[in-house]
C-alpha cells in the first residue's frame, strides 16, 4: 500500500480517464489532480460529464480506459477494482442533489449507519459523533425525527452530517443544491463554506457561480465530457481564456 | 307470487358446528403454504434481479410455469401425479401445503422483485458511498424499505391463498369446504351450508385484512 510521502502528493489523481456509454463519449481524456486541502469546483453545462466525472472517483460510475487513484488506492478500468474500490469508499464522502436519505431511519440512525456497520465503531461512540455533527450543521433538536419531517435544506445538511461521520479525506458534491427551494440553498452553502475553512479536501459539482468565486481555489470548466479550461476563479470568471469558458459563463450569469 | 323456498336459518346455525373442525385445515394449509411461498418468493425474486442470466433463468421459468398453469391442476398433479414418480403416496395435507407453497411463491417472487426494483438508486448510491459492502446496502437500506413496500400485496397475496384452499376439496383433505359437502351429503341444506361456508371464509380474509391494515399503519411511520 503506497502512501503519501509529503503533504503535497495529490490525494486523487486521474490519468487520461475515458468513459463512454454505449456510441456516447461520456468522458475524454480527463486528466486531473487534486492536492489535500484543495476546494475544486466543477462547472458546465447539463449534461457535460461533471457530474459522471466525480462519481468515476468512488466508483459509482465505471470508466473504460484511464486509470484514477484515490489517496493510495488505484482504480481499474471495468469496475473491476474490488478492495482498493471498497477503501476508497471508506475514505471519501459524497453529498448528493437529492440527499439521498435513508427515510427508514430516523435523522440520527443515518449518521450512525456507516460508522457503526462499516468502522466498527460502538453505538455510544457512533452516536457521540453524530451528535457533534448534527450540532456542528444546526440539526441538533431534530436527531429523533424522520427525513421526511425536515425541509430540504435540512435534509441536505443530515446528508453531510452522514458523509462526515465516517470521518472522510475527501467530500464529493454532486449539485448539493439544485433540488432545493432558493430560500434553502444558502443553509447549505453556509455548511459547506465552513467545512472548507476547516480545510476538508473538496470537489463541488455545481451551478452557484458565486459560490464557486468565493470557496473555490480551483474551477474546472468542463465541456462536452472535456476538461476545456481549469484555473483560479478569479481568472475563469473574469478572464476566461477558453473561448467555450467564456460563451458558457455569458450564457449562465446573464441572469 | 309465493316463495318456495325459505332461508332456513336454524339449518344453518345447525350446521355451524360441523362445519368449524374445516377452519383449522384451512388455516393450516393456507398459512403453511404462504410461509413456505414466502420463504421462495424471496429467494426466487432475488435471484430475478441477479445480474447473472444462469441465476436469473431459474427464476424466470419457475414463475412462468407456476404462475401461468391452474392452482387446481397443480394440487392434482401433485397428489395423483407425484405418487406414480416417487412410488409412494403422498397424504392431502401435504399436498395441499404444497401447491399453495409453490404458487404463491410464485406470485410473491414477482411481489419482491417488484418491491426491490421499487426503492429509488439514490438509496444504493448513498449507501454503498458511505462504504457499506453491497449486502450491508441491501439488508440495512433496501431490504427494509422494500418490505415496508410488498406488505399490501403480501396481503393481498395472503387472501388470495386462503381461497385457493377451497379448491382442495377435491383432494379430500378436510378444510371448509370438504366439511360443508359432507354435511350437505345428509341434510341437503346446500342454499344454508354455503352460505355458512363462505361467511366463515370471510371471516378468515376480513381479519387478515384488518391486521394487514395495522402493520401498515404502523410500517408506514417516517415512510
Amino acid at each position: 500500500m503506497t502512501q503519501n510521502e509529503n503533504a503535497t502528493a495529490p490525494i486523487v489523481r486521474m490519468e487520461q480517464v475515458n468513459k463512454h456509454f454505449g456510441s456516447l463519449h461520456v468522458l475524454k481524456d480527463i486528466d486531473l489532480e487534486v492536492a489535500p486541502g484543495e476546494v475544486v469546483v466543477i462547472i458546465g453545462a447539463s449534461g457535460s460529464g461533471k457530474s459522471t466525472l466525480i462519481r468515476c472517483i468512488n466508483g459509482l460510475e465505471e470508466f473504460q480506459e484511464g486509470h484514477i487513484e484515490v489517496d493510495g488506492n488505484e482504480l481499474t478500468p471495468h469496475g473491476k477494482s474490488g478492495q482498493a474500490l471498497q477503501k476508497i469508499r471508506t475514505e471519501v464522502g459524497m453529498v448528493f442533489q437529492q440527499f439521498n436519505l435513508f427515510p427508514h431511519l430516523s435523522v440520527l440512525d443515518n449518521v450512525i449507519l456507516a460508522p457503526m456497520k462499516v468502522r466498527g465503531w460502538s453505538r455510544a461512540d457512533a452516536m457521540e459523533t453524530a451528535e457533534r455533527l448534527l450540532a456542528r450543521v444546526g440539526i441538533s433538536d431534530q436527531a429523533a425525527k424522520h427525513p421526511n419531517q425536515l425541509s430540504g435544506g435540512q435534509q441536505q445538511r443530515v446528508a453531510l452530517a452522514r458523509a462526515l461521520a465516517m470521518e472522510p479525506r475527501l467530500m464529493l458534491f454532486d449539485e448539493p443544491t439544485s433540488a432545493l427551494d432558493p430560500e434553502m440553498i444558502g443553509e447549505v452553502l453556509d455548511a459547506m463554506r465552513e467545512l472548507a475553512r476547516e480545510g476538508m479536501t473538496m470537489i463541488i459539482v455545481t451551478h452557484e457561480m458565486g459560490f464557486a468565486r468565493e470557496v473555490a481555489d480551483r474551477v474546472i470548466y468542463i465541456h462536452q465530457g472535456e476538461i476545456a479550461e481549469q484555473a483560479p476563479p478569479e481568472q475563469i470568471f473574469d478572464r476566461p481564456c477558453d473561448e467555450r469558458t467564456r460563451s458558457f459563463l455569458a450564457r449562465v450569469l446573464k441572469h | 307470487m309465493e316463495v318456495t323456498f325459505q332461508f332456513d336459518w336454524a339449518a344453518a346455525f345447525r350446521s355451524i358446528p360441523h362445519l368449524l373442525p374445516g377452519i383449522p385445515w384451512t388455516l393450516l394449509i393456507s398459512f403453511g403454504g404462504l410461509a413456505i411461498g414466502f420463504i421462495i418468493g424471496i429467494v426466487f425474486g432475488l435471484m430475478r434481479i441477479s445480474p447473472s442470466r444462469l441465476i436469473r433463468w431459474p427464476a424466470v421459468v419457475y414463475v412462468e410455469v407456476f404462475r401461468g398453469t391452474p392452482i387446481l391442476v397443480q394440487v392434482l398433479f401433485i397428489f395423483y401425479g407425484l405418487p406414480q414418480l416417487l412410488g409412494s403416496p403422498i397424504n392431502a395435507l401435504t399436498a395441499g401445503i404444497a401447491a399453495i407453497a409453490v404458487n404463491s411463491g410464485a406470485y410473491i417472487s414477482e411481489v419482491v422483485r417488484g418491491g426491490v426494483q421499487s426503492i429509488e438508486r439514490g438509496q444504493r448510491e448513498a449507501s454503498l458511498s458511505l462504504g457499506l459492502s453491497r449486502t450491508q446496502a441491501f439488508r440495512y437500506v433496501i431490504w427494509p424499505q422494500a418490505f415496508r413496500r410488498m406488505i399490501p400485496p403480501l396481503g393481498n397475496q395472503g387472501i388470495i391463498s386462503i381461497k385457493d384452499t377451497s379448491l382442495f376439496s377435491v383432494i379430500g383433505v378436510g378444510e371448509l369446504v370438504r366439511q360443508g359437502q359432507i354435511y350437505i351429503a345428509t341434510t341437503f341444506t346446500a342454499l344454508e351450508v354455503y352460505f355458512m361456508v363462505a361467511l366463515m371464509y370471510l371471516a378468515i380474509t376480513w381479519s387478515l385484512s384488518l391486521l394487514l391494515r395495522q402493520l401498515e399503519k404502523r410500517g408506514l411511520v417516517g415512510q
